[in-house]
């Protein structure tokens, strides 16, 4: 026996992982970013990762709200089609060598086109007709059309070095050779599937990081997870399951972090073809699409009791939303409240669409892309069903489900959407403008909604480069088609994070995990 | 033999040739990963232009053709998500499925034989019950929950290993691998118990059963009542009867244990070619499907062939000749 026990704690002293030092953190990402060539792919999991190594010239806080990063100043010049940077003068890239307004103007040119890209920065950078480079530190973007998003649109683009990344291939990136930037972490190692490395850069220009090294690693699984996150192996762990929230929050050894994400959950309806595919009379036979009726669309946004949702699906972990961004964010309107709960009036509402019997229909929603998606269709049927309509859920693959939703094969759907730029415009040009791709205009309008008034607000806010005017307008506009129900907004989704005891993580809007928004609280 | 290698590597070459016919039809079918992989805020012409930048705009037929053509230069195209050749985003993660799956392989081996022909000679024992009982927990319980228990249990409450990942590699002969480290051990142990487990159950069955059928055939008898040690009959005479079935079974295992551990190595961040083959799938990052389909196809094909090398050793009756025609 004696034997055994010694055996046993000759075992814990030798396989224990060593307590890692103070200065060192372990993130665990919930999806594994894909590249460390931070213009190779435009995803979030990406976009995060390389915010530690490489900086945009205009930085989004922890709300999205923009602050100075690598320019300390810009804004429009007297001509309204040309904007003007003004670089930081003591930054220096991870090899010591300086930034210059060079290194700007190489980044404008590679981030749209890089090889075998699927998902690239030139939507944020295609409005740029030329980059003048007035002097090392000052640049101005010329453009044919006022672009006042141009600010916004910037700070989704990493500046890379000219003299390193010249040439590079996104394998160059990968291996470490050309990931020299001027954030706050320098490149260390990256496995593909196992971790990121990265080390504190001493000369960062800004509050150096806390952190000597941080550790990425992607674990894909929630449960393990928090597993790891509960023996300790993790200090940060990103997407922690709803369900895991109640019993995470009462250990002592772990906190959570809850903050409200730039992510609506909605539920896009086709308002558009005289028929469409999944909504039939209650006894099979073809009818016209209801959904055309702005009194139909009406009923069913009421008839969901979106209280309920949140608070039983979700877990309180989401916020009842009545339109595209949840308070504070820019063109987000006062004046529109959260569509109450009233099964009455969406029976009545369905009558004077004359559909008192109601009618058939399926509704279609992606499994395991958004929190908890196939449940929040679900309760949404009931609830339909209950004023009426005969509501049945498909749930379908995510690779499967984007394709089929756009190209309209469906007549209800939910979706969700995260405004990357962190404003009003985003979402309503995705989608609720009348279908225009070609202007990128409803590229993502998959019910094909369209409102002539709401169009020529959205079209004039986004060459309004007076901020104040231009606020007005976007939240006019989406009070138009919230008014006339272009889409059902749901509830905006609560991101969690959980972190060790005596680890404090800032919660960002954006969803992006990231090691500088993680503080000690010892 | 070797006529019988050639034949085997010619009807080989069909399999592969069809499977990748099958995975691309597949591919297609299912739908275009650029609707997966894109912004969605993304204007038409960035669509297309993605599009095109994965060749995704060329008629099917001819996508294949030169996806032909490439493979004869041996170049299985570039995966579309992580942009490196896509064979070697596989060849990359397979050491670490190897290991994984080695350890658990002969953990099941090393468990499951002598309790299996424990359970065969004894069956009537309080042993050789408890055996088996202990095996339809192996089978019947889901990996998946095995995996988080293992977890719980060793990682959470006691502490004694780590959660998840792979360790820290180690050399050993010029060799790169955490078989040859403590803390890539340290790391292996959960996972491969996990996998392991399953398998030991399925060999413990089967070992006992082969040994049930084996002690009442006519040459056991005879070795009995010649008075040959008990020792001899079971180490020679039955061992040699029912490592037959054994191996060919192990034989398949290993190369489900390459090929599906998903789960395993979903649960522990095992870093192998599983989770990887999962993730593209979820992308219809069809490169790195073909390069995966193409590595089992091949593991597959050897260990049939060691496998039924191994036949002939185990019994002289068995002609490889007379296998392959």
């Amino acid at each position: 026996m004696r034997s055994r026990l010694l055996m046993a704690s000759a075992f814990v002293v030798s396989f224990a992982a060593a307590p890692a030092a103070a200065e060192d953190l372990t993130i665990a990402l919930a999806s594994e970013p894909t590249s460390i060539d931070p213009h190779y792919h435009n995803l979030t999991p990406n976009n995060a990762l390389t915010r530690h190594i490489f900086e945009p010239l205009i930085k989004q806080d922890e709300n999205q709200s923009l602050e100075p990063g690598l320019a300390t100043e810009w804004g429009v010049t007297d001509d309204p089609l040309v904007w003007e940077f003004k670089l930081r003068e003591d930054v220096t890239f991870h090899d010591g060598s300086p930034f210059t307004a060079e290194d700007v103007a190489f980044t404008i040119e590679r981030a749209p086109d890089v090889p075998n890209s699927p998902s690239s920065f030139g939507l944020y950078i295609d409005d740029i007709a030329e980059v003048e480079i007035v002097d090392d530190h000052t640049v101005r973007f010329h453009t044919e059309n006022p672009v006042p998003l141009m600010a916004n649109n910037l700070s989704t683009v990493a500046i890379i070095s000219k003299k390193h990344a010249e040439g590079a291939a996104t394998e160059d990136f990968n291996s470490g050779e050309a990931a020299v930037g001027t954030g706050p972490f320098k490149f260390a190692s990256y496995t593909p599937g196992e971790e990121v490395e990265m080390e504190a850069y001493e000369d960062y220009w800004g509050d150096a990081p806390e952190w000597d090294s941080v550790t990425f690693r992607p674990i894909t699984s929630a449960s393990a997870r928090v597993a790891g996150l509960l023996s300790g192996d993790i200090d940060v762990i990103e997407g922690v399951p709803t369900n895991d929230v109640a019993s995470l929050e009462e250990n002592e050894d772990v906190s959570i972090w809850q903050g409200i994400s730039n992510r609506v959950i909605y539920i896009h309806l086709d308002s558009d073809r005289e028929a469409t595919p999944q909504i039939t009379a209650k006894d099979g036979s073809e009818i016209e699409n209801p959904l055309r009726d702005a009194r139909v669309r009406k009923a069913l946004s009421i008839a969901i009791d979106r209280e309920s949702i949140v608070e039983d699906v979700m877990e309180g972990i989401a916020i009842p939303a009545g339109q595209l961004l949840p308070e504070g964010f820019f063109g987000v309107s006062e004046n529109i409240d959260v569509p109450e709960y009233d099964p009455e009036r969406a029976q009545e509402l369905l009558a004077e669409a004359g559909y008192e019997d109601g009618f058939k229909m399926t509704v279609h929603g992606p499994a395991g892309r958004y929190i908890n998606d196939e449940q929040v269709l679900q309760a949404a049927a009931q609830m339909w069903s209950r004023i009426g309509i005969e509501t049945e859920v498909e749930t379908i693959p995510v690779s499967v489900y984007f394709g089929r939703a756009s190209d309209l094969e469906f007549s209800v759907m939910l979706v969700g959407w995260g405004a990357g730029s962190g404003e009003a415009s985003s979402p309503l040009r995705a989608l609720l403008a009348t279908y225009e791709p070609e202007a990128g205009f409803g590229a993502t309008n998959r019910g094909r909604y369209s409102n002539e008034e709401m169009d020529s607000l959205l079209k004039e806010a986004l060459v309004t480069v007076d901020n104040d005017k231009r606020q007005d307008l976007l939240a006019e506009a989406t009070e138009i088609a919230m008014e006339d129900v272009g889409l059902i907004p749901v509830h905006f989704q609560v991101n969690t994070w959980g972190t060790r005891d005596g680890l404090e993580y800032v919660p960002r809007t954006d969803e992006y995990t990231l090691a500088t928004s993680v503080r000690s609280t010892d | 033999m070797t006529v019988f290698i050639i034949r085997r590597l010619l009807q080989s070459f069909f399999v592969l040739v069809a499977m990748t016919v099958i995975v691309f039809v597949a591919v297609y079918a299912i739908g275009n990963p650029v609707d997966i992989l894109i912004a969605p805020d993304a204007t038409q012409a960035e669509r297309t232009a993605a599009i095109a930048r994965l060749g995704l705009d060329q008629p099917l037929y001819q996508q294949y053709i030169s996806f032909v053509g490439n493979l004869l230069q041996g170049d299985v195209g570039r995966s579309f998500v992580f942009n490196v050749p896509a064979f070697s985003l596989v060849l990359s993660r397979l050491p670490a499925t190897l290991e994984l799956a080695l350890f658990a392989l002969s953990l099941s081996i090393l468990i499951g034989i002598p309790l299996g022909l424990w359970a065969g000679l004894k069956p009537q024992s309080i042993a050789g019950h408890s055996i088996m009982v202990g095996s339809i927990f192996g089978f019947s319980l889901p990996n998946f929950w095995q995996g988080l228990m293992l977890i719980l249990l060793f990682a959470v409450l006691l502490g004694w290993l780590p959660s998840g990942g792979r360790g820290e590699p180690g050399e050993f002969l010029g060799m790169q691998s955490t078989l040859f480290s403590l803390d890539g051990w340290s790391h292996l142990i959960l996972p491969s118990v996990n996998l392991a487990l399953f398998k030991t159950a399925l060999i413990i069955r089967l070992t006992r059963a082969s040994v049930l059928e084996a002690i009442q055939l006519d040459f056991v008898k005879f070795a009995r009542a010649k008075g040959l040690r008990e020792g001899r009959i079971v180490g020679v005479h039955i061992l040699k009867v029912i490592m037959i079935p054994v191996i060919t079974i192990i034989g398949l295992e290993f190369g489900t244990l390459i090929a599906f551990a998903v789960v395993t190595e979903t649960v522990f961040a095992w870093p192998g070619i599983g989770k990887l083959i999962i993730d593209s799938i979820f992308v219809l990052d069809r490169p790195v499907i073909v390069s995966y389909l193409i590595v089992i196809v091949l593991t597959f094909i050897t260990i049939n062939l060691i496998v039924d090398v191994l036949y002939s050793v185990f019994d002289p009756r068995v002609r490889l000749q007379d296998l392959g025609a």
